[in-house]
């Protein structure tokens, strides 16, 4: 087909109403680009197309344009969705808003498991961050018994084992210039249920004991503990009391004994 | 007469000295102006087209302003292979009309506005400002035959397809592009469009 033929076929009037295929339009803008007389057709076709829409127009209020600057203006973050060709089969329609229901009934399966994932993934982070927290905090205690340990000014104290458990022992760690007491019960065996390790400390002359402590869980800081500082202690004396411990110790469960 | 069809050609194109691809530059470069530009080129000649679908004026105005709302925001997804820009906004601005008319759900059929045609339009449009206008514009447009109204009203105006246009006048298929060629050449003839 040549260049006039093609022109009275009446295509680049098509072209220009927005009636042909996309591969149709691919064609006539090569051929387009490659014939001026093509490409002034198709323009001159536009042109009268424009001055006829133009003339038929209403009047059209001055005010219009600013309010389309607004809607910009406003809505400038959304997306518009573009509508789709007129002109196709009607049954596309339905088959669109099928396949649509289905996506967006997937796309909420979807999302709903990947909240759940959100949720379950939330929640071990929260463990693990607790988890940290916890370890800190232990780590931070050992440091701090073992920096008492260390000291060169804390004297170490070996209780030994009494009569009611003789292979028992116990150490207490003193530091008179931090004025820090801290006890390592690894050596007693594990208290009976509502029972718990009361920590004494004793003057001798006269007998004088004064509670530094009462440790609920024993295996817990590793058997480490800090306990009340007590200038005057002479000894110091572990006994097996009720929960929440006594006034004065109950002599018969002293587990353990030793002289500063 | 010669001063009706200066009026028509002029103020037709609403700005001459820009073309498409002037303008397309204008907007890629995110010039400020582009957006006014745009308006001032294309924004009477879509009014004419959905006012000729709508046919109602204040209708038409919202329609307009949601299609230069989605024209300014797909401006990206436009490029030359798909067609002019003035055919691409053409587009918008009749499916938005047609939605328009569908949701609202228009007693009126896409079938039965086809009786009306942009001939009309003129009829309807009572300011006085206008009504000269429109007097030396219909006498103008009368001047193409009854079929090419017919023709460039379903065709450009509403979008029809090939078979749908064939259907709604009665003609054979194969021979709704050439007529409808005739016709636009007929309507250039009028408005001196070489």
């Amino acid at each position: 087909m040549n260049t006039e033929e093609y022109i009275t076929s009446g295509t680049l009037e098509f072209y220009v109403f927005g009636l042909l295929s996309e591969a149709e339009n691919r064609e006539v803008k090569q051929l387009a680009d490659k014939d001026e007389t093509i490409q002034a057709e198709i323009l001159s076709i536009e042109k009268a197309v424009i001055n006829l829409s133009y003339s038929v127009a209403p009047h059209l209020s001055a005010a219009n344009y600013e309010k389309i600057r607004q809607q910009l203006i406003e809505k400038h973050s959304g997306v518009v969705q573009m509508e789709p060709k007129r002109g196709m089969n009607p049954y596309m329609g339905w088959a669109a808003a099928v396949i649509l229901t289905f996506g967006l009934a997937y796309q909420y399966y979807q999302n709903t498991e990947a909240t759940k994932e959100i949720q379950s993934a939330t929640a071990k982070t929260s463990k693990f961050e607790q988890l940290v927290a916890s370890l800190e905090q232990k780590n931070t205690e050992t440091e701090k018994a073992l920096a008492v340990v260390r000291d060169n000014a804390t004297s170490i104290i070996n209780l030994a084992g009494q009569e009611i458990a003789p292979q028992a022992y116990a150490k207490v760690y003193l530091n008179r210039n931090k004025k820090e007491i801290y006890v390592d019960l690894a050596g007693l065996p594990t208290p009976p249920d509502g029972k718990v390790y009361q920590i004494w400390a004793l003057k001798l002359d006269p007998l004088t004991p004064t509670s530094i402590g009462v440790i609920a869980d024993k295996n817990a800081n590793s058997g480490i503990f800090r306990v009340d500082n007590n200038d005057g202690a002479e000894a110091f004396g572990i006994t097996l009391e009720p929960a929440g411990g006594s006034k004065s110790p109950t002599l018969e469960q002293l587990y353990t004994l030793g002289k500063v | 007469m010669l001063k009706f069809k200066s009026f028509l050609v002029n103020s037709g194109n609403q700005n001459p000295t820009m073309t498409q691809e002037e303008l397309l530059e204008q907007i890629y470069k995110k010039d400020g102006k582009a957006f006014t530009a745009l308006y001032d080129m294309y924004s009477k000649s879509l009014y004419g087209v959905i006012y000729n679908l709508i046919k109602d004026k204040e209708e038409s105005e919202d329609v307009l302003q949601e299609v230069f709302v989605k024209i300014w925001k797909n401006i990206d997804s436009y490029n030359e292979s798909k067609g002019r820009f003035f055919t691409w906004i053409l587009n918008i601005a009749r499916n938005s009309s047609i939605d328009r008319l569908r949701s609202k759900s228009h007693n009126n059929s896409l079938k039965n506005l086809s009786a009306d045609n942009f001939v009309h339009i003129l009829d309807h449009n009572t300011s006085v400002t206008n009504k000269i206008d429109a007097i030396g514009i219909r006498e103008f447009i009368n001047k193409l035959k009854p079929k090419c109204i017919k023709l460039i009203d379903l065709l450009f105006f509403k979008g029809y397809t090939q078979q749908e246009a064939s259907d709604e006048l009665e003609i054979p298929l194969g021979t709704v592009k050439t007529q409808n060629r005739n016709c636009i050449s007929e309507l250039r003839n009028i408005l001196q469009v070489q």
